[in-house]
């Protein structure tokens, strides 16, 4: 057991749910001792010129661990969350097998145990996510698992979903949906549009999206349940939510960074690298998520990592599987691309998840005097260029390739262990 | 005259400026391939490969002999879905060829896009031989020279596309090329079968063949898959042939210099009536023949430079000229 | 003139500036007339001559020279035309474009023909000339007609019809066009 030292992060400003100001930030044993003025401790964190804020969350990841580990694994996916300023990163089930019953929620809790990054799980909704038989979502719960979703297909079956919803909120826990009508997809690639017309290929039409958002609201309507919309990216979807949340319907919503950053026009080159589920839309579905997340109709930002290797994006675009990297280039791009304070901004990559997965006492906390020291210290004026080739992720099918982002995670800490220093992963 | 590397779309020719340039330089290789000995050496030296995914034998034969023609070197590597592992890299395919030597790769694939990521991948040049939906241009280009061949320059005529636009690379790739040669096209289809958007695309649309037939020059016929009838978008075929087809009664709406095209291969009684396609006014035997000498012109057009050598003459240094007047000294 | 694709292919490209008339309109004709009599005497008579003049500064020479054949020899003599574009492999970067069809419509076996250009300089263009009749059959004999010969051969090619000799530097072009013969130099 090493010995206690301490910790501090100097010259930075503090910004969290209660607000903003100047200090340093002093971290004993896992825990925040103190902030103030001109602070000092057994070793130093050099945060000048820094934001030190809650360590992000992210509630949408896909670490491909057990049965994809040549894209990514838990371990590798946690060194991109850190290197992205995540503290905590919560995986999506669709794995090989589907994280559906308390043996797998075990593997992937137990993978996670020596991340530099908390790990949790969600579980699937259906059996094998195949959308016909409900999982045993109590005997997941007891391993506490808060979220269920069947995240990487949407459930297709009104009837089911109806009762997946009523046991759910027995259970005290979460829904969420990854909406996408499979019979109106149509097996479309892309966007259904101008775009996908003039390139010609399949495209599935923002309805497709839409008309499960409808289905959920009317359900959560039924039902009571609390229904969490993921990567929200049609205007329209954005309008319902806005609608249902006026109503005082329990509904929540998330949106990515690449639909608040890029529209259909990227595919033009056929690059797979810009094909995902749901696809990039219209630019005025971004404007539209951009203004979800400026009134809060969206709180919360997920950045849907999906690894695949370079071999599965080098096939023709419609045989490439769908999914972008996300984690090391999300806080960058919401704090470029969202005209937003900054504050907000981290609510929605910080404490809003955090809340939302029912891990708001460990992370998003206020950066105070006993609270756990999951941290980030954030340099928001460092310019750097994205490089796929760089980064932790087994996999580099990153759509922002080349671009040149404002905005990066210095040091991160996680319950008061430095897993990142000066940009470089420490395990 | 500007220098192509690949020929991935129509768009890539630049324009009417480079149509007109493939179909001035498919007069000389008609004459070329007229003559006794119907070969030049434009191409003696280059290698082209055949990478064919989908079984065409029409199509790689009019490359086929475009190529022997310019006396280029030929290696085929056509695929039957049995010899490519199903998901095989494309890009290890595409370098694979690379390496033994090729100037030019012929594509085609039943995704969209394929050849365009071949293209950045190697640095031969790439010609597009069909990709999915997308576009098959020089199919465009022949169509193209077989209506100037018969009527001349395309501006202002009128041409309606018939059939099943929305998955139609023979349709996408005559729209940009019609268009940008002048012509006014018409696309005639019910609209399940037309794309989902026509946003920037300049022509009309008309769901009733019989208005549309006495008002155009040329009417292309597309092929009506039998495959379609899986997918709900239209009833069945004979609908189809009743509300779309070009049947003996319909061909007597078309105006009497009307012409009547199909890229084929036609199914006979479904789009067009077996007798049609036999008529004087239908040039789809043409077509086939115009395939060679337009896939020459285009080959020629990517591959024949010389060598990248600077020419021997140097750059002429002018003399000084005569000497002009001195100003008078003050 | 021979010059002419070198003009249109990069980085050349500009226009020309004569600085002397080598040769006005009516030394061009006596030329023509010179070069027919040569022709008729070298063949014994024009009775299987053909005249095939190079796209495209050779086909006002051809023609001229047939005019002046069927004055002197009293019946016409068959013109046709021919582009070696494909034939050339000294251009460089870019594809040589054809200027026009050829067009040699009847049959050259056992036939003398006659090449006709403006202007002889590396012999290349008559080199490929060569090699593309070979494509149209096997004439008994070709012949060579060109109004100037400025030198710089880099083949063992010679003209057997020669308008006039001019010395030139290799930088300098020559012009041959309606009004007569100009040298003069590229302007960029």
């Amino acid at each position: 057991m090493p010995e206690s030292s301490s910790l501090v992060l100097k010259g930075g400003r503090i910004i969290d749910a209660a607000g903003e100001r100047t200090g340093d930030v002093v971290v004993v044993d896992g825990r925040v001792t103190a902030v103030g003025a001109d602070l000092t401790a057994d070793r130093v964190l050099d945060a000048t010129g820094c934001i030190v804020a809650p360590g992000l969350v992210d509630v949408h990841s896909h670490l491909r661990e057990p049965g994809m580990e040549e894209a990514e694994t838990v371990e590798t996916g946690a060194r991109g969350a850190a290197l992205g300023g995540y503290t905590a990163i919560l995986a999506m089930p669709n794995t090989t097998p589907a994280i559906d019953s308390a043996a797998v929620v075990r593997q992937v809790l137990d993978l996670g145990r020596t991340a530099p990054c908390d790990v949790f799980t969600s579980g699937a909704i259906t059996v094998g996510r195949a959308g016909e038989q409900l999982a045993p979502m109590a005997e997941m719960a007891a391993l506490g698992v808060t979220l269920f979703t069947d995240d990487g297909a949407g459930v297709q079956d009104n009837g089911l979903m109806r009762r997946a919803m009523e046991y759910a909120q027995g259970l005290g826990v979460s829904l969420a949906q990854h909406c996408e009508d499979d019979a109106l997809c149509g097996g479309g690639h892309m966007h259904e549009g101008e775009w996908s017309a003039r390139l010609g290929l399949p495209g599935q039409p923002a309805e497709a999206e839409e008309l499960m958002v409808m289905r959920d609201i009317a359900l959560a309507r039924l039902t009571g349940c609390r229904i969490h919309f993921q990567h929200m990216s049609t205007a329209r979807s954005v309008a319902m939510i806005r609608d249902a949340i006026a109503a005082g319907l329990p509904v929540t919503a998330e949106a990515t960074p690449h639909h608040f950053t890029l529209t259909h026009a990227a595919c033009a080159t056929y690059d797979p690298v810009f094909k995902v589920n749901p696809p990039l839309r219209t630019a005025e579905d971004v404007v539209a998520v951009k203004a979800g997340l400026a009134d809060g109709t969206i709180a919360i930002i997920a950045t849907d990592h999906a690894p695949h290797t370079a071999e599965t994006k080098e096939l023709p675009f419609d045989q490439a599987p769908p999914g972008m990297l996300g984690l090391e280039t999300a806080l960058a791009l919401a704090l470029t691309e969202l005209d937003l304070p900054v504050q907000q901004v981290l609510a929605a990559l910080s404490w809003n998840p955090a809340a939302a997965i029912g891990i708001a006492k460990t992370h998003g906390r206020p950066v105070a005097e006993g609270e756990p020291a999951n941290l980030c210290v954030i340099d928001p004026e460092v310019t750097w260029t994205v490089d796929g080739a760089t980064m932790a992720s087994r996999s580099t099918n990153t759509p922002f390739q080349g671009r040149e982002l404002r905005g990066r995670v210095r040091h991160t800490l996680l319950f008061g262990e430095p897993v990142v220093i000066a940009g470089e992963p420490q395990r | 005259m500007t220098a192509h590397r690949h020929l991935l779309d129509i768009a890539d020719l630049g324009g009417r400026a480079g149509i007109d340039e493939v179909m001035r330089l498919t007069d000389s290789f008609v004459e070329v391939s007229e003559r006794p000995i119907p070969r030049v050496p434009a191409l003696r030296g280059k290698t082209l490969a055949w990478l064919f995914y989908e079984d065409s034998t029409r199509t790689r034969l009019s490359f086929e002999t475009a190529a022997k023609r310019l006396s280029a070197d030929t290696m085929n590597f056509s695929v039957s879905s049995s010899s490519v592992k199903k998901g095989e890299s494309l890009r290890d395919t595409a370098k694979t060829i690379e390496a033994m030597g090729i100037d030019a790769i012929v594509v085609r694939h039943a995704s969209a896009g394929a050849p365009h990521r071949i293209a950045r991948w190697v640095d031969a040049s790439v010609v597009n031989a069909g990709d999915g939906w997308h576009e098959h241009p020089t199919q465009a280009l022949l169509d193209c020279y077989t209506i100037r061949q018969h009527r001349g320059d395309l501006a202002g005529q009128r041409i309606a596309i018939v059939g099943d636009i929305k998955h139609s690379r023979v349709a996408r790739s005559d729209v940009w090329a019609f268009t940008a040669m002048g012509a006014e096209v018409v696309l005639v289809a019910p609209p399940t079968l037309l794309p989902p958007s026509l946003d920037g695309w300049p022509v009309k649309v008309s769901h009733r063949i019989d208005e549309v037939l006495p008002t155009v020059d040329v009417v292309y016929l597309l092929r009506m898959q039998r495959e379609r009838m899986t997918e709900a978008l239209v009833p069945s075929l004979r609908e189809y042939t009743a509300t779309f087809g070009l049947t003996n009664q319909r061909v007597e709406l078309l105006r009497d210099d009307a012409m009547v095209m199909h890229p084929g291969p036609m199914n006979r009684g479904v789009e067009i009536a077996a007798e049609v396609a036999d008529l004087p006014r239908s040039v789809i035997l043409d077509q086939v023949r115009n395939g060679v000498a337009v896939r020459m012109a285009v080959l020629y057009l990517l591959l024949g430079a010389g060598t990248d050598r600077v020419p021997e003459v140097p750059p002429p240094t002018p003399e000084p000229l005569a000497p002009t007047l001195e100003l008078p000294r003050a | 003139m021979a010059e002419r694709e070198r003009r249109q292919a990069p980085p050349y490209g500009g226009v020309f500036a004569p600085r002397t008339r080598v040769m006005d309109s009516d030394d061009v004709q006596r030329a023509v007339w010179r070069m027919a009599h040569e022709i008729i005497e070298a063949n014994q008579g024009i009775d299987d001559v053909v005249l095939v003049g190079l796209q495209t500064g050779g086909l006002p020479i051809a023609d001229a020279l047939a005019s002046a054949l069927a004055s002197i020899g009293g019946h016409e003599v068959l013109v046709g035309s021919i582009d070696v574009a494909f034939y050339r492999d000294d251009i460089g970067l870019r594809p040589v474009l054809p200027e026009a069809v050829t067009h040699i419509p009847w049959p050259l076996d056992g036939r003398t023909v006659v090449l006709c250009d403006d202007v002889l300089f590396t012999g290349r263009t008559i080199r490929a000339a060569l090699n593309a009749l070979s494509d149209y059959g096997r004439p008994r004999a070709v012949q060579l007609a060109v109004m100037i010969d400025r030198g710089h051969r880099e083949l063992p090619i010679r003209p057997d019809f020669v308008g006039k000799n001019l010395p030139t530097r290799r930088d300098e072009v020559v012009d041959v066009h309606s009004d007569g013969v100009d040298l003069g130099e590229m302007i960029r």
